[in-house]
Parts: structure tokens; C-alpha cells; sequence
């Protein structure tokens, strides 16, 4: 494990301008299983990786409705989720009943950001140990967002967080351009092999491990009186989604992308105060 | 014992067996003084708004083809002294949205600043966000239920009308938190003398009105309230909210012929 | 002198006011049906034509408020804010008789500066059948097969009486009084209420908006042939239980 000297109290800064605690908050968001976000010009979408601790478990939840036009795909501690996704479906209810209307995603987003924010920065607290993909539709759109435990909060056209995120991410860099104008299915289908290329080597997407969450209107192979809130497709009726997928590429085809590491190996220098052990 | 506040003993009243229940608009002027608040251990605690003091009378407002048009006077009275004849009861509130007030007027200019604190708050986010007519009525309505439900009520009777992404807006919310969207509306006595001339002129008819009949319509109500009306001041404003965003008019005034009173018994110089 | 007569003479503020108007629900043996008018006055104006008191809260489950306006419109939202926290724990609707429930709690949690509103709860049972739940002001509340209150409780509710539950009408011999009566008969019903009391009620008019709900499986044919029905079915596919909710306007007397 990790060992600092600077590393026993968030509120301190290391010699080098970092804040430890922080740091390794968002190691547990790289502990976390992988989730995946994308959009279109109609739709925004989740796919998560659900894991079960073994044959006798459930597999965890993965996302969480905050609203009807809000939806949540969750890395890292699944209990600081809980917390802050209740907190995020207040704030919904809150602008709904104050002035009756869908809450703007992104004053959302910053709503958390903040709170996460002071985490950061009190004495006597610690910083959550999850980070959020938000995906939700208000008056200017379908949007995506990441939020992470350093209080951080970007808009993205695509993103991924957790586990060997890292290689969904390469995927979406690669196609990210082409995602604008898909329909739902084609949209779905780019998510799950980004999910993809974060398993491991003998692992696969199931109807039992995979989550998917969309914000838009209904698609082929939803309801068509469906209104186009947010809604979570698992279990069979992601059935039709994972059979879209192309088979993937076998060891040492031609378009397989080479396994990237999790994060780019931490320069040796000067600068750095961390001394690294497993 | 008390049986003044009684519609049977009391003259008053008579021919107005609701006036119990429904006092008039403010219950500034009314004749029927209702019960006397008992004097208990707790009467000069905390202060509390029991009545209204400074009061502006009847707002009226319209849907018409491209908007909504909303009109109130220039005066606040003082009981029944006119005390400020150069008082704005409309205010715009954002781009999208005009407010109107009867009742006391301290309390106005205190929503007045509230929702311009709001609008600031707004301003600063830019977010592609802003709040439009339903929303500020939303958010007023849960100002004056919040305060009813505190029993300390702000004395008001308020329109909302606004134009925001080709939809008109038009409500009312008053004191008790009371509330309701109609095509016409109109508070105070406006209510009661107003309000029928509006609807003729109005029901059915939204969407073809144009500006030009509109106006007519409203200064034509607000003429007869200023008749009628001894609370009034023949000085008023016309509100405009379209698509091209909201408008308050300078003052203007009705042209009136009070000649026929020279014959009225009681109000010329009959001596007899 | 006694010490008030010296007093400045004050207003005693009344946050409560009265705003007429009339609802009604009746229980089927596999639908409900809950209705109200749609004037909001206040003593001789109307306030507006239209200004619902119907409020659909599931797809099973259907809210009609009478009484103070204000205080009914908060306690609805309220109610819909639970249901939906309720949804977000439970990833399903709320059954009808929690919901009732739910309601009598928050209705008794005012008992002391309570609502003003009558409320009736109408829907399907988890079971499949209709049901209409009753309330007052301060929670008390029964299930019945029908119920009527507001400006025009006392003019509807002996008819009611009277044609649900043939009170001082004689069954011939061999055919007894039936304990749930069709559908089209009982929006025959509604409707009838409804107009009679806009003729003998000053507070009751305007418009007419009756929600139907019917169980799951219920075929909908006497709906389809009316005019002015819509579907109103709005529970995403992950958590509907098949009922079906529809509405029905009517125009009333606006004098």
C-alpha cells in the first residue's frame, strides 16, 4: 500500500502542492467496477459492470433513478453513493417543489461537486470514496456528466470511471465523433463494447453483469408510449442490446486495441514524494 | 359579549350574509370590524402583519394574441386618505415576467426585493437556465402559503403574467396562498367590478385579441374601476409581456365625465 | 371599559378560506371512478373555470381534494413527494390501502393546524378490485363503495345513497339489489350528480373531469365509444402492474 508522510490528514498539502487523501479517494473510484457514459444528439446512456462477491451474492447496484430525467452510474464505495444520490434526489424534489420544474442536470452536477468540495478542505472529514456518471435531459438537451470525490465536475461527450476504465476510454476516443447522430441501439452498441475492453481476459457481458441507462425517447425495442425519462435496462431486457454487440476480437487480431495501463506510470522524479509498494 | 361580527345584528351586513367568511378585498375599509382580537400575555409579542396599512387596489391582467397585458394604478392609500399618488404596483421580475400587486405596499416592495435577489442569483448562474413566469409563480405561491402558514401573512393579492418560449402565463396567488391561472384576472375590487367586463370581453377569444383591443378592453375596466372605485386614482400603467419581453408603460390616465353628478342628490349642490 | 374595547381595532387574520366546488368517487367491483368539478371560487366570485381537484398519483391510484384550495394543492404535492421517495426505495408504485394510510398519517400530523380538505382516495386494490377510501380534515378515514363531499355533499350523497346503495328502495322478489353496479351506469351516476348539483349549487360548475381506473385485464369497451376520453396511463414499463387510468371531460354550466 500506499505510505506518506503528508498522506494522515486531508486538510494538509504535501511539499509538492497535493492533497493525499484526495488522491487515494480516487483510488477507490479505480477500485470500483467500470462505468460508461456516452451521448448522442437525442440520448445520453450509462452501462455499468455489476460484480458479485461469488456464486451465493447478488450482483451490486450500478445506478440509481434520481429523477425522472436524472440517472446516476456509481464507481467505488456503493454506502458514500447512497448518501449522495439521496441527497442528489432532495435537491430534485426540492426544485420541484419550489419551482416546479425539472432541476437543470448541471446545478445538480455542482450541487454534489460542492458538497464533495468541502470534504477536501475541513478538518475531521473525509472525502467520498465514489465518483458519479450523471446522465440527464432538461431544456437544453441530453447531457453527460462525471463527477468525482476531489469535487470536480465536467461535461462530457463520452466518459468512463473505474476498474481498467482506461481501455473503454481509448474505445470512446476512437469513436467518440461518430456518436452524435446514432440512434439508441447504435448508441447502446458502442457502449457496450467500450464496457467491453474494460473485463478481464476470461470475462464477458452478461445479462447478469451489465446495467444500462438511458435519458431520451423510447427506442425499437422499448415501449412506444414509453416518455423518454430516465429508465434502467437490465436482466432480459438487455438481452437484444448484448446480442447487437460484434464477437470480439480474438488475441492478436488485427483491430484489437493493445491493453493500456490503468493510468500512466507515475513519472520518478523530484517531484514526487510517494513511495510506491504492493 | 360580542355579536357585532353577527350577519343578522349587524346592518352592515345585511343582504351580504357572507361578509363573515369573506371580508372585503384587504379588509381595510371594511364595515364590518369582525371580532376584537382578545388582549392576552401574548398580544404584544411578536409583531405580527394583522392588517394591511399602505394599500394599492384592483390589478387586472388579460390573455391577448401575443401575450399578456396587465394594468394597476398609481395610488397607495392610506386608509381611506390617498397617500402616494406616484406608486408602481407593476414590476418586471427577468426578461419574461411582470408581477402585480393590491394590498399593503411595504409588503410588496419586500417580494419586490426578494425576487429581484432571486433574479441576481440567477443572473450570476448563465447556465442557459432562467427562471420564466411559471416558475417565479411557483416560487411566490410557496413565499405566501410559507407565511400564511406561519400566520404572518404578507397582505397581498398578486398577478403573475408572463411570455416565455411562445407560452403565455397568467396567474394569481394571494395572502392566504391561495391560488389559480384563469385567461382573466383581476384582485381587489377589480374582482367584483372588473372581472365580468373582462371575461365578456375576453373568454373565447385569447388567441385573436390583438394589442390595440386589448388595451381598449383594459382601459375601458380601468376606467369603470376608477368610477366606482373610491380607492382609485385616475393614473395608471399597462404592462405588456410578448415575445419581445416585458414592458411597463408610463403613466396615463382615462377621460372622464363626472357631469352627470352635478344631478345626483348628495353629491352636487342640492341643498334640499 | 374593558381592555379590548380600548384596543386599536385589529383584523384577527383567518388563514383558512373555503373554496367550493364538489367531488366524488364510486368503487366498482374491477374499476373506480373519481370525479370533480372544476370551479375554484370564493363566496360569490368564481375564481377560475378550471383549477383541478382530481389528481392522478399512480396508475392504480387517483386523489380528489375539496376544501381549501390552498392547503389542498401543498398536501397533494406532499403526498406525490412521498410516493415518489416511496418509488426511489421500493423500485414500485405504492398499493392503494398504504397510500391510504400514508394520507391519514399526514392529514393526523396536522391535527393541530390541519389541512382544510376533504380528501377521497379512489383506485384498485392490490386484490383487483375497486375501492374508495374517505378522510376528514384530521385524518379519520373508512373505506366505502362511494363517497361524495364538498360545496354539494349533502345534495349528492342521498342520491348516492340511494341509487349505490338502494337505501329505501324495496328488491323485488328474486332479484336482489346487485352489489357493484357497471360501469356505464355509474358515469351515468357521475354525471347525473354532477349536473343536478350544478343546478342547485351556486359553487359548483364550470367543467367536469372524471378519472376512471380500471384493473388489470378489465376490458376498456364502454370507455372507447365515449367522447372526450383519454388514456392517461403513465407508469414506465419497469413498474406497471397492468391497471389502466383514463380521464373523461365534460363541459358544465357556467351560470
Amino acid at each position: 500500500m500506499f505510505r506518506n508522510t503528508y498522506d494522515s490528514d486531508n486538510t494538509v498539502f504535501s511539499p509538492q502542492g497535493r492533497l493525499h487523501q484526495v488522491e487515494y479517494a480516487l483510488e477507490a473510484v479505480k477500485q470500483g467496477s467500470a462505468a460508461v457514459g456516452l451521448r448522442s444528439n437525442t440520448h445520453a446512456i450509462l452501462l455499468a459492470l455489476k460484480r458479485s462477491t461469488g456464486e451465493l451474492a447478488s450482483y451490486q447496484q450500478k445506478m440509481f433513478r434520481i429523477d425522472d430525467h436524472v440517472g446516476i452510474a456509481i464507481a467505488g464505495l456503493t454506502s458514500d453513493a447512497r448518501v449522495l444520490s439521496n441527497f442528489m434526489r432532495q435537491q430534485a424534489m426540492s426544485e420541484r417543489m419550489i419551482f416546479n420544474r425539472p432541476i437543470p442536470v448541471n446545478r445538480l452536477v455542482s450541487s454534489i461537486a460542492d458538497k464533495a468540495q468541502v470534504n477536501t478542505q475541513e478538518y475531521g472529514r473525509r472525502p467520498y470514496g465514489v465518483g458519479f456518471l450523471v446522465i440527464g435531459s432538461d431544456r437544453s438537451g441530453a447531457h453527460l456528466y462525471e463527477f468525482s470525490p476531489s469535487g470536480n465536475a465536467y461535461e462530457y461527450y463520452a466518459m468512463s470511471i473505474g476498474a481498467r476504465s482506461q481501455s473503454a476510454k481509448t474505445y470512446l476516443e476512437k469513436h467518440f465523433e461518430e456518436f452524435a447522430d446514432c440512434s439508441l441501439e447504435e448508441l447502446i452498441t458502442h457502449g457496450l463494447h467500450a464496457l467491453r475492453e474494460s473485463l478481464q481476459q476470461d470475462k464477458d457481458l452478461t445479462i447478469h453483469n451489465t446495467s444500462i441507462g438511458v435519458v431520451g425517447p423510447a427506442g425499437e425495442h422499448e415501449h412506444p408510449a414509453l416518455r423518454g425519462g430516465f429508465r434502467i435496462i437490465e436482466g432480459e431486457k438487455a438481452q437484444v442490446y448484448l446480442s447487437s454487440m460484434r464477437p470480439k476480437e480474438t488475441e492478436g487480431g488485427g483491430t484489437a486495441t493493445p491493453a493500456v495501463p490503468d493510468a500512466p506510470p507515475a513519472a520518478p522524479g523530484a517531484d514526487e514524494d510517494v513511495q510506491m509498494a504492493e | 359579549m360580542n355579536f357585532s361580527s353577527h350577519s343578522t345584528m349587524n346592518p352592515m351586513a345585511w343582504g351580504n350574509l357572507r361578509e363573515d367568511a369573506y371580508p372585503e378585498p384587504f379588509g381595510a375599509y371594511s364595515h364590518n370590524q369582525g371580532v376584537k382580537p382578545r388582549a392576552d400575555a401574548f398580544t404584544d409579542g411578536v409583531q405580527r402583519t394583522q392588517q394591511p396599512i399602505v394599500t394599492g387596489t384592483s390589478v387586472l391582467a388579460i390573455k391577448y394574441k401575443d401575450g399578456i397585458m396587465m394594468a394597476a394604478d398609481n395610488l397607495a392609500s392610506y386608509g381611506s386618505l390617498a397617500r402616494f399618488k406616484d406608486i408602481q404596483r407593476l414590476h418586471a421580475v427577468g426578461d419574461y415576467t411582470v408581477i402585480g400587486a393590491g394590498g399593503d405596499m411595504s409588503d410588496f416592495q419586500y417580494l419586490q426585493q426578494i425576487l429581484d435577489d432571486l433574479m441576481v442569483e440567477e443572473f450570476a448562474a448563465e447556465d442557459g437556465h432562467p427562471l420564466g413566469p411559471a416558475e417565479i409563480y411557483e416560487y411566490l405561491s410557496q413565499i405566501m402559503y410559507g407565511r400564511r402558514s406561519k400566520i404572518n401573512p404578507l397582505w397581498n393579492s398578486l398577478l403573475v403574467g408572463g411570455f416565455k418560449d411562445g407560452k403565455r402565463f397568467l396567474g394569481y396567488v394571494d395572502l392566504l396562498g391561495t391560488t389559480y391561472t384563469a385567461s382573466t384576472l383581476a384582485t381587489g375590487y377589480g374582482a367584483y367590478i372588473a372581472q365580468p367586463l373582462l371575461r365578456k370581453a375576453v373568454e373565447g377569444r385569447e388567441d385573436t385579441l390583438t394589442e390595440e383591443e386589448a388595451r381598449e378592453i383594459i382601459k375601458e375596466s380601468m376606467k369603470v374601476l376608477y368610477y366606482r372605485d373610491a380607492r382609485s386614482l385616475n393614473k395608471f400603467q399597462i404592462a405588456t409581456i410578448t415575445e419581445k419581453g416585458a414592458v411597463i408603460s408610463e403613466s396615463m390616465s382615462s377621460e372622464t365625465i363626472w357631469a352627470f353628478a352635478e344631478g345626483i342628490r348628495g353629491y352636487g349642490a342640492q341643498t334640499s | 371599559m374593558s381592555p379590548s374595547a380600548q384596543a386599536p381595532i385589529r383584523h384577527d387574520f383567518n388563514p383558512y378560506t373555503e373554496n367550493g366546488g364538489t367531488i366524488l368517487a364510486i368503487a366498482g367491483a374491477d374499476f373506480a371512478v373519481i370525479a370533480g368539478d372544476t370551479r375554484q371560487s370564493e363566496g360569490y366570485n368564481i375564481q377560475t373555470r378550471y383549477a383541478p381537484k382530481v389528481f392522478r398519483l399512480t396508475d392504480k391510484a387517483v386523489l380528489a381534494v375539496n376544501g381549501f384550495a390552498a392547503d389542498g394543492n401543498m398536501f397533494v404535492k406532499k403526498v406525490k413527494q412521498r410516493l415518489e421517495w416511496y418509488r426511489h426505495a421500493h423500485a414500485k408504485d405504492m398499493p392503494l390501502h398504504a397510500i391510504a394510510r400514508l394520507i391519514q398519517t399526514m392529514l393526523y400530523a396536522k391535527r393541530f393546524f390541519p389541512y382544510y380538505v376533504y380528501n377521497i382516495l379512489g383506485g384498485i386494490e392490490e386484490d383487483g378490485t375497486g375501492a374508495v377510501y374517505s378522510f376528514d380534515p384530521v385524518g379519520s378515514y373508512e373505506r366505502e363503495a362511494c363517497r361524495a363531499a364538498g360545496a354539494a355533499q349533502s345534495l349528492v350523497q342521498p342520491f348516492l345513497d340511494n341509487q349505490i346503495y338502494f337505501k329505501n328502495q324495496q328488491a323485488a322478489p328474486g332479484s336482489p339489489h346487485p352489489a357493484h353496479l357497471p360501469l356505464n351506469q355509474v358515469l351515468a351516476l357521475v354525471t347525473d350528480s354532477f349536473t343536478s348539483a350544478t343546478e342547485r349549487h351556486i359553487e359548483v360548475g364550470d367543467g367536469l373531469e372524471i378519472y376512471i381506473v380500471l384493473a388489470k385485464g378489465r376490458n376498456s369497451n364502454e370507455l372507447e365509444s365515449l367522447k372526450g376520453v383519454a388514456e392517461v396511463t403513465t407508469a414506465s414499463e419497469a413498474i406497471a402492474t397492468g391497471e389502466r387510468l383514463f380521464v373523461l371531460r365534460r363541459e358544465l354550466k357556467k351560470d
